[in-house]
């Protein structure tokens, strides 16, 4: 019992994490119909971004409070994060629209392998470790001298996804840009003709996914403290399989996908193997993929002829 | 599909340099611009290139600026833009008024110059790739001289004959299969393990390596035979990884992440290359040459590959490849005149898959040694690249794309000048991967119909006709 409580709290906190990817997934796709196969490389690249700040913040400039030193971290590498998403998209994606299907997902192929080899190529390829940034947590219980714990830093990581989740579907939902997002993701030939300027909103989804990439990359940091440039790879296609799990087009449901990938993935490294953990994940999305391609709260894709 | 031609472009500074209202200067708009993406360089360049993270020694991270790397770049991507703003005006209009022609001009577009090139090109090279290794021979003056090139090119006759296989996926049937390198994986494996636990020889080994990669093709295909373009590619992404990681941790069968070494060597259709009495220098009454296994290699890979390219050829031709482009033209169309998509699918991936895995078990009979870091996803990726890059459904470029990739950095890494401009340990094999991405992207934005665009049409009637690429409607299904 213990023990599956606190693999229950590591895997919302891994969910979470796999969550603020997908929503990236998610987005892009439901607006213009492609897999942003770059996306777990953003990802990767934001941790770095992180990594960097850090320690410039914390030995160059000095600055002594953690919580200070993460906020600034944060925001930086969402700024930066964002500016490679939307560059990302101006160079290889904007050109290839109304190219045939399969382009834009092997540009976004060759801005993936691009991208984790010039992070090889500029940071070199040992892996990139920092001493734990957040120390501690809060015993939930204790029983036959097992005590589960909720680290403070598994609910800094909550606790942003949250909040983050509210604030972009309250973007997506009730602001001019949400209504044109999603104008666009039903019709961009129509959404053009009323006055949407269809590549201004397609850039800023592009924006946003990063940022949010980059908000999950520094959790990622937070968590293991340990980022490699090969990262962005596993990561990035679980949390595709929880963007298609949740049903794609959907922020909740990209949210719900990802806690649901991480709860499995970290249940079946306690209970089954540690060795089938990918498998496990890679498996579900076959299987979802194939028996339920409209995801938990997606809407049933209707082909037009 | 063309929305942005009728979206209002504002906020895209090239168009602002080239709008017609601004004609008189020019030049302070361009500057402008290219001041814009120098700036946006700087951004992306901070903090990755600008700091280098190290590992001290006390093994905490340190931080080694690099402001002049970083400046170079801006410098770079400032010059560059301001003359693709100065002299890419006239380009952009001249392409869009070439554009504008496209959709009234016929479809017959005459022989030019480069497709004659081509109708010669073919019987050339296949001239150059049969007497390669005497070339190599004479130039370094000696068989042995001359390994490292054979064994280039055997490398380079792998990736042709690779590219050919999921060509036909690919290419002809218009599914993009991510997952290729676990048909090569399960070749490779089938060998290898059917070679050391029975003692079969690499000729039965060979027809059985490829049987038993077409089963796993039509396996993996069945289930997937619904989904179409992105998804089925995420899939095939999928089923690729799980078959390495279950190689990898199938220890009892396949030694794990340690792979498989000692794997018997290829034999003459049995006579071995050894320096013994029944050996092959003896047999033939040769002076024992370690090379001669090599040059052996080189001869069947390049014969394995002719077959990949023969069948292809031929199958185009047969009602299965006819209704494979049909299947990639419009699937919707396809299964309303009645073709059996479910077969159609799946012929196309087992028959892919079976050359996979013929070079599967090449791979594995000629480096002898085997493990799971050999069929990454990377490798699934260089070769669809490779197939892209030759433009899908192009055999001649396929094999252009894999000289060019795999032998292109290679070359690079002999070249001594570049180490003289770029300091000493400076190896180009670093960047290949990072040209791999780059190329691909330059290729789906430049010229996404490939290196070779042009299409000799399966069937005619009466004259035959060259078609461009351009009205050739790849991966759509």
């Amino acid at each position: 019992m213990e023990v599956f409580v606190q693999q229950l709290v590591n895997g919302l906190t891994l969910g979470s994490i796999y969550g603020l990817i997908a929503i990236g997934y998610t987005m892009v796709f439901g607006i213009i119909g492609m897999v942003n196969f770059a996306h777990g490389d953003i990802f990767m690249l934001s941790a770095f971004i992180a990594l960097i700040f850090f320690i410039f913040l914390t030995s160059w400039l000095g600055i002594g409070s953690i919580a200070i030193a993460l906020l600034i971290v944060l925001v930086l590498a969402m700024i930066l994060t964002s500016l490679w998403g939307w560059a990302v998209e101006r160079i290889a994606y904007r050109p290839l629209r109304g190219s045939f299907r399969l382009a834009p997902l092997i540009s976004a192929i060759g801005v993936s392998i691009f991208l984790s080899n010039f992070v090889q190529v500029v940071q070199g390829a040992r892996n990139k470790s920092i001493p734990p940034m957040v120390n501690g947590g809060i015993t939930l219980f204790e029983d036959n001298g097992y005590a589960v714990t909720l680290a403070y830093k598994q609910i800094i990581i909550m606790a942003a996804t949250a909040v983050l989740l509210t604030i972009f579907w309250y973007v997506v939902q009730k602001t001019p840009l949400g209504r044109a997002q999603r104008a666009c993701e039903q019709d961009r030939k129509m959404a053009a003709l009323l006055g949407i300027n269809v590549d201004r909103t397609i850039s800023l989804t592009f924006v946003m996914g990063a940022a949010l990439a980059a908000v999950a990359g520094t959790m990622y940091l937070l968590y293991y403290g340990v980022v490699s440039f090969s990262d962005g790879f596993v990561p990035g296609v679980k949390a595709f399989t929880a963007a298609v799990l949740g049903g794609i087009g959907s922020l909740p449901g990209a949210v719900l996908g990802g806690l649901i990938i991480g709860l499995v993935e970290t249940l079946w490294s306690a209970y089954f193997s540690i060795e089938y953990k990918d498998v496990a994940a890679f498996s579900i999305l076959a299987i979802v993929l194939i028996f339920m391609p409209s995801g938990i709260l997606g809407r049933p894709e209707v082909e037009k002829v | 599909m063309n929305a942005p031609s009728a979206a209002p472009t504002t906020g895209s500074p090239p168009h602002a340099a080239t709008r017609p209202g601004q004609g008189g200067s020019e030049f302070l708009p361009a500057v402008k611009n290219a001041a814009l993406a120098a700036l946006v360089m700087l951004g992306l360049s901070i903090p990755i290139i600008a700091f280098r993270t190290e590992n001290s020694m006390a093994n905490e991270l340190i931080l080694l600026p690099r402001w002049r790397v970083v400046a170079v770049l801006c410098l770079i991507v400032f010059a560059v833009r301001l003359l693709l703003n100065l002299g890419g005006i006239h380009i952009a209009r001249r392409r869009s008024a070439k554009r504008r022609e496209i959709l009234v001009t016929r479809v017959e577009a005459p022989t030019t110059l480069g497709q004659r090139i081509f109708f010669y090109a073919a019987p050339v090279l296949l001239g150059v790739a049969i007497g390669y290794p005497l070339i190599t021979t004479l130039v370094n003056g000696g068989l042995s001289e001359s390994r490292y090139w054979i064994d280039l090119g055997i490398l380079v006759l792998t990736y042709v004959m690779l590219g050919w296989g999921l060509n036909i996926v690919v290419g002809l049937a218009g599914l993009l299969d991510l997952g290729y390198v676990a048909f090569y994986a399960v070749g490779a494996y089938s060998y290898a393990l059917l070679a050391i636990t029975f003692g079969l020889s690499f000729w039965i080994c060979l027809p059985v390596a490829g049987i038993l990669a077409a089963l796993w093709g039509i396996m993996l295909g069945f289930p997937v035979l619904r989904l179409r373009g992105d998804y089925l590619a995420i899939v095939t992404l999928a089923f690729g990884e799980i078959i390495r990681l279950v190689l990898i941790n199938w220890v009892d069968l396949t030694n794990g992440g340690a792979g498989i070494a000692s794997i018997p060597r290829v034999s003459f259709f049995g006579i071995p290359f050894t320096a013994d009495e029944d050996g092959f220098a003896a047999t033939f009454g040769l002076e024992f040459s370690t090379m001669h296994r090599i040059v052996f290699l080189y001869y069947l890979i390049l014969v394995l590959a002719l077959v990949t390219n023969i069948v292809t050829m031929r199958l185009r031709r047969l009602p299965v490849g006819r209704a494979w482009e049909a299947l990639r033209e419009d699937e919707i169309a396809c299964r309303s005149l009645g073709i059996n998509t479910t077969s159609t699918k799946l012929t196309a991936f087992a028959i892919g898959a079976m050359f996979g895995g013929f070079a599967g078990a090449f791979f594995a009979v000629r480096q002898g040694f085997i493990s799971p870091e050999s069929f990454n996803f990377l490798e699934s990726a260089i070769i669809l690249s490779i197939v892209v890059l030759g433009g899908m459904g192009s055999q001649m470029g396929v094999a252009i794309a894999a000289t060019a990739m795999v032998a292109g950095p290679e070359m690079l890494r002999n070249l001594g000048f570049l180490s003289a401009v770029f300091g000493d340990g400076f190896d180009p094999n670093e960047y290949r991967l990072l040209l791999f991405g780059a190329a691909m992207v330059a290729m789906m934005v430049w010229r996404p119909r490939g290196l070779v665009s042009h299409r000799d049409p399966s069937i005619v009637l009466g004259e035959r006709k060259a078609i461009s690429g351009a009205l050739v409607k790849e991966g759509h299904g």
